[in-house]
């Protein structure tokens, strides 16, 4: 268990982080949308490769396999990407409404757009 | 998109095959890997090819806007359905053994309709999704 | 036969009504069809309370597969609760919203609105009812991205980057949950909550459980507004319809604290939170920050709606504060505000709506003299201002009554006098807009308004109403908050 033989969990951290700082530090609302989309997606890949056994195959019944990988975390992060699915559509639609709205999607220029009275 | 006639030809070649593929992995799901999430997305995926290719009135004409937003709602009463097909069964919520004779085959029965729900949903909500953003244009 | 499902049929049936909603697409049908789910849910919740306060604890496998494995509907006292607060909104809410909803909303988007309406009911209820863990982080996505849309549905377009920055903020905190729900299921190899009770304590000391926890902690901390979180809660109720204000909130907040108090106090126990962690301190530190800095901003906001926004935030700042004391009497304090500030915002947005309907804005400089104008809504308001400031007799002065014995008990003097502060500065922000509203004439170049319409009073008042009944009649709140308070902490040796 040295530090690089949990590499995957390395992967996910990087990833989760470049996308909450993207989406921290952007003013663009789409690139905010995209930062969000990666850092959810890190989660996935986090369930996905907990559930790996080592040596176990996928976890389809075949003659002459004991060992099978975990299905459940498959099944939960299914759900998962369906309600991933279902955010960034209703967060890129509201960024299409915006637009069409203040005519922009930079944060700043909103900003300043609700201000002046 | 008139002009491209390769991808016009191949295009026509290809959505039938998707949509059956589509086919083969909602009804093949309890047999090998497959189901209604992926079936639905990969059904979904044959009509924005077409939409792609031949523009979104030509698509909304093959599957008219209302059709899909009834499919969205349907595929859920289905899946709701026969979840309360159990109840009056007289199993629990989404119990499948009791409906059939045979509990293993009532499992077979149940997983297999809700499935299909899920598939029909998710499809219709793929396509609503894709013309959702697509017709915006020419809405406003 | 049917009270044996009662727990799926309280979930089921707003979550069919949702895209039955979505057939109809006639408004007035529509109209007929919600509020027959939302008074049939009221119905089982109360059933269901009734039902666990006279048999005990209620277990209900999804599909008949057995607990630990299935998903499993878990009905406590507490839940119990909470299920009939947020089912009792719902059903107050929605002869209201008939006519606010004509009046703000397009028409060709009003059967959508109730679609999202009941999608959100649904999931509010799934979250409160559900044993899973991961069931509850799926109930909480289905609330969250139905009350996005319902927020985006208001006038203003402030109503749209309102909706947005929520989404983002939302969706982040669920997010956060699923991660710690995530390490939780690596440490332990279960979903099930009252199988993670029995498995966490041998491995509570582990850096993964502490960073499950704190994931949770934090991503319900979003959902639940918790200062320094809260900044989408402002411009989220101000922009946002009358009535959906109103439901979340109500209730949004309030399914959020019960997760937290799930979470706490079930599923990781009150040992490993307030003994071996100083969390107890950490998390009174913030609720006082929140109480002191959000009454302060509550001051001098211009708009009615931003203003009792910024007293919802402090308000869950007493919740949390009851939560922190993790005693007795604290939680029974944090679990009756739960319920009696329900009553009391719920009451108060509805006002608001009312006004808004009326007199078209809810800026304190459009409200002069209206006091004259339209009596029974700004007595409402009144009274429920008084609530929110903690007057005897109203149901706010139960909640802060049970909080200062609570602090007293612990010898926590300064928390007492934080909770008397912030009820002046209550008294603040209530008074401004009492005054203008009474004391100033009506402008005379302003054509004279009428009362708000009947359907939407007599919602207002039944939950005015039941602030007063409430504060004085606490058997039925106080003796339902410490029986849940009681078994959350004798849950944990």
């Amino acid at each position: 268990m040295s530090i690089l033989g949990l590499y995957n969990y390395w992967i996910v951290i990087l990833l989760m982080m470049t996308g909450f700082y993207i989406t921290i530090s952007r003013t663009n609302l789409v690139k905010q949308m995209v930062g969000l989309f990666m850092f959810q997606t890190s989660v996935f890949i986090l369930y996905i490769s907990m559930s790996k056994v080592e040596g176990g195959t996928a976890p389809i019944i075949a003659e002459g396999l004991t060992l099978y990988s975990n299905p459940l975390p498959h099944v939960l992060i299914l759900t998962a990407i369906v309600v991933g699915v279902a955010t960034s559509a209703l967060g890129l639609a509201l960024v299409v409404r915006i637009q069409e709205a203040y005519g922009t999607v930079e944060e700043d220029e909103i900003l300043d757009q609700d201000e002046e009275p | 998109m008139t002009h491209h006639h390769v991808l016009r030809v191949i295009a026509k070649l290809m959505i039938p095959f998707i949509l059956l593929f589509a086919l083969y992995v909602q009804f093949h799901g309890d047999f090998g890997p497959g189901g209604g999430f992926q079936a639905g997305v990969i059904f979904g995926a044959g009509i924005i090819l077409y939409a792609l290719i031949y523009g979104v009135e030509t698509a909304s004409r093959v599957l008219p806007p209302r059709i899909v937003r009834a499919g969205v709602a349907l595929g859920i009463l289905l899946y709701a359905g026969v979840g309360l097909a159990g109840l009056l069964l007289g199993g629990n919520f989404l119990e499948y053994g009791v409906l059939a004779s045979d509990p293993t085959r009532g499992q077979h029965v149940g997983i297999t309709l809700i499935e299909f729900g899920v598939g029909t949903t998710v499809a219709a909500v793929m396509i609503t999704i894709f013309f959702a953003f697509a017709g915006r244009r020419t809405q406003s | 036969m049917i009270a044996a499902h009662l727990p799926a049929l309280q979930v089921v049936i707003p979550l069919i009504a949702a895209p039955v909603c979505l057939l109809l697409h006639h408004s007035g049908l529509v109209w007929g069809f919600a509020p027959l789910v939302s008074w049939s849910t009221l119905g089982i919740a109360a059933a269901l309370l009734d039902q666990v306060l006279a048999s005990g604890t209620i277990s209900y496998a999804m599909g008949n597969w057995a607990a630990p494995w299935g998903i499993e509907y878990r009905i406590d006292v507490l839940n119990g609760f909470v299920l009939l607060i947020v089912a009792g909104i719902g059903a107050v809410v929605m002869p209201f919203a008939r006519t606010s909803v004509r009046r703000e909303i397009p028409a060709d988007r009003i059967s959508l609105f109730y679609t999202a309406y009941l999608l959100c009911l649904a999931g509010l209820l799934g979250i409160t009812i559900t044993g899973d863990a991961f069931n509850l982080f799926v109930f909480l996505e289905i609330s969250s991205l139905s009350s996005y849309i319902l927020i985006s549905l208001g006038k203003d377009r402030r109503a749209l980057t309102a909706a947005y920055r929520y989404l983002v903020m939302g969706t982040i905190g669920a997010t956060f949950i699923l991660i710690g729900v995530g390490l939780l299921y690596m440490m332990t190899g279960t979903l099930n909550m009252a199988d993670l009770a029995n498995r966490i304590p041998p491995v509570a000391d582990t850096r993964t459980v502490r960073a499950a926890f704190a994931f949770l902690t934090v991503g319900t901390g979003l959902k639940l507004a918790l200062f320094p979180l809260h900044l989408w809660l402002p411009n989220a109720y101000a922009y946002a319809p009358s009535v959906v204000t109103a439901f979340l909130a109500a209730t949004a907040t309030k399914v959020a604290v019960y997760i937290l108090l799930r979470f706490f106090f079930t599923v990781f126990g009150a040992t490993m939170i307030f003994e071996s962690l100083p969390f107890g301190e950490i998390l009174m530190a913030l609720a006082v920050l929140g109480i002191l800095a959000a009454s302060s901003v509550a001051i001098i906001q211009n708009d009615v709606k931003r203003l009792l926004a910024y007293s919802s935030v402090a308000q869950i700042g007493y919740m949390v504060l009851g939560i922190s004391f993790a005693s007795v009497t604290g939680l029974t304090a944090g679990i009756v505000h739960l319920f009696n500030h329900a009553m009391t915002k719920g009451g108060l947005f509805l006002v608001m709506g009312c006004l808004v309907f009326r007199a078209g804005s809810a800026r304190i400089s459009d409200l002069e003299g209206i006091g004259k104008q339209m009596p029974w809504t700004m007595a409402a308001f009144v009274v429920g201002g008084l609530s929110l400031i903690g007057i005897p007799l109203t149901v706010g002065f139960i909640s802060k009554w049970y909080l200062i014995l609570a602090a007293i008990e612990q010898g926590w003097w300064p928390v007492a006098a934080v909770v008397l502060i912030g009820s002046l500065l209550a008294v603040i922000y209530i008074w401004r807009v009492i005054e203008v509203a009474y004391f100033r004439p009506w402008p005379r170049d302003r054509a004279p308004v009428a009362e708000a319409p009947l359907d939407m009073l007599i919602p207002t008042w039944t939950l005015i109403g039941l602030t007063i009944y409430f504060g004085l009649h606490t058997s039925l709140t106080v003796g339902v908050a410490s029986q849940a308070a009681e078994s959350l902490l004798g849950a944990t040796p």
